[in-house]
């Protein structure tokens, strides 16, 4: 743990870092800086001290959990605190309703694969995997939203589980499609196992025979895949962040970034490769559950 | 079949959670609240460290300066009872005497001499302390480290008369005096700067609302000051500024009837907002201006053989094109310097032919530059990918293309702080975009910082002394007319030497919803907010 952490930082903080163009000199805009206001502003955020001095002055603050400071004056600490938690709510709603829908939707299709359903579910998740995410997002606000008046159209300072519905539904559908093709292959794959048939002839209901002996089975790639995307929809839910304007972390590292302000782009991107990899270990974990065969010894 | 029950359940239960949660969606922010769009300000709220209009827009409602400006960018007294001059050199200003702030204490002398001091001291690092820079003893002060820790340009008489002397005559600084950076500030604010900045006491027409006012990255709102006595008073019960970091998901709000005033219509909305919102679209020219700067050092484009590029340049760019088809008529082409919504704003100055498109003329002066010295290689135009300017851009390349037959081509840069790094070192090696936003409504503010020798936004380095002679000379005029008369001179020594070719002047489209009224755009491109009425 602790070397990916030093060396995810270390990367982190070399690239902003290496980002071209005086950050000090942004701040002013397009109007002059006087040179004795810049260099003051410098020396508050060690910015005219070598690259390894600036990193390990961030370093020996996080040991007090003090993330440094962004150039508005703000305490790093409260704007992570102020944006994982919309962004995990917003993820994790996603994760939930991707889950639940591709699996439902994918073990139908699988059970009944090459029929009308089947066919139909799969030119559908084609059609959702090609538009890209932003036409939909726009779509769904102004439709839901501008037209018919049935959704919020923004999410703004309320970010209440029911207002973040729309925007979770947007953000989680292209998962939603992969979750349903790769349950449905799995499921169609399966369902002619030895297992299942020895499942059916023993004279077990058809909803056991599915669900625990089907379902169990072919849930491995699809967890797999959950895992990986828990940690990639914390991170790119930028656009959808961004049209349903949700203060969330993607917005937050963009602007960051375009600031260069490292101490909040690596305090941000620090504890989402945390979150990474405590999802995957999760994940792991829930291998062992659902596949009798792997154990962990 | 099951599933199929199990299907219908779970739509039933989606549409009845939309439902719910559409009923909340309506977000008026309490009764009579005008909800605006703001973006969240880069610096804490203090006067002389807000160089940007998100936190521009909340200090001007929080704070009321010596003057104030209306619609049109006028000057009107508001704390200055009077100010006097005889040579625009020393300063005599005295305020009214009843004004207090927030926390019950009075705006003396005292307040706006050692808020002044605060802003121009170098160690205090504030973004606008070069605003001071007319005043004497501002050198000792701004100096890295300071040999002065006030300016001794600044004299307190009594408690409601101070003096001010400026280092040379300066007509102009009389029109600053309603600009951001010098509002008075409290004397709790000398105690705990930082904690004053999250949450100001002012003597504005507006006071933060109790509670958790300020949600940073999500909205700010304000209530009406009663203890305000100015030109300001507020027609509506308060002010709730949302911040947005899309204006295509404002514009979407405001369509909605979420959001009462948005002060920009997103690019992609600019063909359409005329038809969505009928009488609810505003249309008002503000103070700012696009340009395509050419460094002097830029091979091919200095002395005689320069000089003829550059105008050749300028009669090729078609500007009524380009801003009827790409900007949709909300940009008006440059007839000058500055912009047309200023005061003293004269659209014929002598020479203003260079800023007409006339491909003709264009190519002969071409021609007749390639005989003193054959031009090679390709006009650049370097700018800012993250600032919505490639379209013009291109079609400005384009436009100079077609007319000379050059290679000219837009060059994109990712971030606007590179841009603005290479600009800075003199490294940028092209023609940039470039263009001016008035900090206040004043002619000579445009000019000065850009063109004067050595002035501190002159990135194309360019100097001539006369022009240097004639602003300075405006700046000393004691008539108002004189003043316009010498720096429309000046700005003829421009139109011949072109350092920078003028485009366009911005005209800024904004809308409004139902439910406010008297909603006006203001010379600097926001609405007067406290004229707005909700019904």
């Amino acid at each position: 743990m602790i070397p990916v952490f030093i060396g995810a930082t270390l990367l982190i903080y070399a690239m902003v870092f290496l980002i071209p163009g005086d950050p000090i000199q942004a701040l002013a805009g397009d109007k002059p800086l006087s040179p004795a206001v810049a260099d003051q502003l410098r020396e508050r955020y060690h910015l005219d001290r070598p690259f390894i001095v600036q990193y390990l002055l961030y370093l020996k603050g996080i040991f007090t959990l003090d993330f440094g400071t962004s150039f508005s004056g703000q305490p790093v600490r409260d704007v992570l605190a102020r944006a994982f938690p919309v962004t995990i709510r917003l993820a994790f709603m996603a994760i939930v309703i991707e889950a639940a829908f591709g699996i439902f939707f994918g073990v139908i299709a699988g059970l009944r694969k090459g029929k009308a359903f089947d066919a139909t579910l799969l030119v559908l998740s084609l059609f959702i995997i090609a538009v890209p995410v932003f036409v939909i997002g726009f779509l769904a606000q102004f439709f839901l939203g501008v037209r018919w008046g049935i959704a919020p159209v923004t999410v703004g300072a309320d970010a209440s589980f029911s207002r973040l519905l729309v925007p979770a539904i947007v953000l989680g559908l292209v998962s939603f499609a992969y979750v349903l093709r790769l349950t449905r292959t799995s499921v169609a794959e399966n369902k002619d196992a030895d297992h299942v048939r020895t499942a059916t002839a023993k004279g077990l209901s058809r909803r056991r025979v599915v669900v625990v002996h089907i379902l169990r089975n072919s849930l491995i790639p699809v967890v797999t895949f959950l895992g990986a995307d828990l940690g990639a929809l914390m991170a790119g839910a930028i656009v959808t962040e961004g049209i349903f304007n949700i203060n969330g972390v993607g917005g937050t590292i963009y602007q960051a970034v375009i600031r260069g302000e490292a101490p909040t782009v690596v305090s941000f991107v620090t504890v989402l490769v945390v979150v990474f990899l405590v999802a995957n270990l999760l994940v792991d974990l829930l291998y062992a559950a659902l596949d009798p065969r792997i154990r962990y010894a | 079949m099951k599933f199929h029950r199990v299907t219908a359940l779970t739509a039933f239960a989606l549409s009845g959670a939309l439902v719910l949660s559409a009923c909340s969606s309506t977000s008026d922010g309490g009764s009579g609240m005008v909800t605006a769009n703001g973006s969240e300000p880069q610096n804490p709220l203090i006067p002389t460290n807000t160089n940007e209009n998100g936190g521009g827009r909340i200090v001007d409602r929080l704070f009321a300066g010596l003057e104030s400006y209306d619609a049109r960018g006028n000057l009107q007294h508001e704390v200055a009872q009077s100010i006097e001059t005889t040579d625009s050199k020393s300063f005599a200003i005295k305020i009214k005497p009843d004004w207090t702030f927030t926390d019950g204490t009075p705006v003396t002398a005292k307040s706006f001499v050692d808020a002044w001091n605060y802003g121009a001291l170098s160690t205090n690092a504030q973004l606008q302390s070069s605003f001071f820079e007319p005043i004497v003893g501002y050198d000792e002060v701004a100096a890295g480290p300071p040999t002065a820790q006030t300016m001794s340009g600044l004299k307190i008489v009594d408690d409601t008369t101070f003096t001010v002397d400026l280092k040379q005559p300066t007509a102009d600084f009389r029109l600053r005096l309603g600009f951001t950076p010098f509002y008075p500030l409290p004397e709790v604010a000398f105690l705990d700067m930082a904690a004053f900045g999250e949450r100001p006491v002012g003597n504005g027409p507006y006071e933060f609302a109790d509670g958790d006012a300020w949600q940073h990255n999500v909205k700010l709102d304000l209530v009406p000051n009663p203890d305000y006595r100015g030109n300001r008073s507020p027609n509506n019960g308060g002010l709730s500024f949302v911040f947005y970091s899309s204006l295509d998901t404002a514009y979407s709000d405001l369509q909605a009837g979420n959001l009462d005033v948005l002060d920009t219509v997103p690019e992609s909305a600019l063909s359409t907002f005329r038809s969505d919102l009928g009488d609810r679209a505003l249309e008002a020219p503000t103070a700012q201006n696009a340009q395509i700067g050419i460094p002097g050092n830029l091979p091919h484009f200095a002395g005689p053989e320069g000089g003829l590029r550059r105008q050749a340049l300028s009669r090729a760019i078609d500007r009524g094109q380009i801003t009827q088809q790409i900007f949709q008529g909300l940009r008006t082409p440059a007839r000058d310097f500055t912009a047309s919504s200023l005061p003293g704003f004269n659209a014929n100055l002598p020479g203003v032919r260079a800023l007409e498109y006339d491909a003709g003329v264009a190519k002969s002066l071409w021609a007749q530059a390639d005989a003193l010295s054959p031009w090679s290689g390709r006009f650049e135009i370097a700018y800012n990918s993250d600032g919505g300017h490639q379209a013009w851009v291109d079609a400005a390349a384009n436009s100079i293309r077609n007319t000379l037959g050059i290679d000219a081509v837009g060059a994109p840069y990712p971030t606007f702080k590179q841009i603005r790094t290479e600009i800075t070192n003199r490294t940028i090696g092209s023609a940039f975009r470039s263009g001016w936003q008035g900090d206040y409504p004043s002619i000579l503010e445009f000019l000065e910082p850009q063109f004067v020798t050595g002035a501190g936004s002159n990135d194309e380095d360019y100097s001539n002394p006369a022009f240097d002679d004639l602003v300075r000379g405006a700046e000393a005029a004691t008539d108002e007319d004189e003043s316009f008369a010498l720096a429309g001179q000046a700005q003829e020594i421009l139109l011949l030497d072109l350092p920078v070719l003028p485009l366009w002047d911005y005209i800024t489209a904004a809308g409004h919803s139902e439910a406010v009224s008297d909603v006006q755009i203001s010379w600097n491109g926001l609405p007067m907010y406290e004229a707005i009425k909700k019904s």
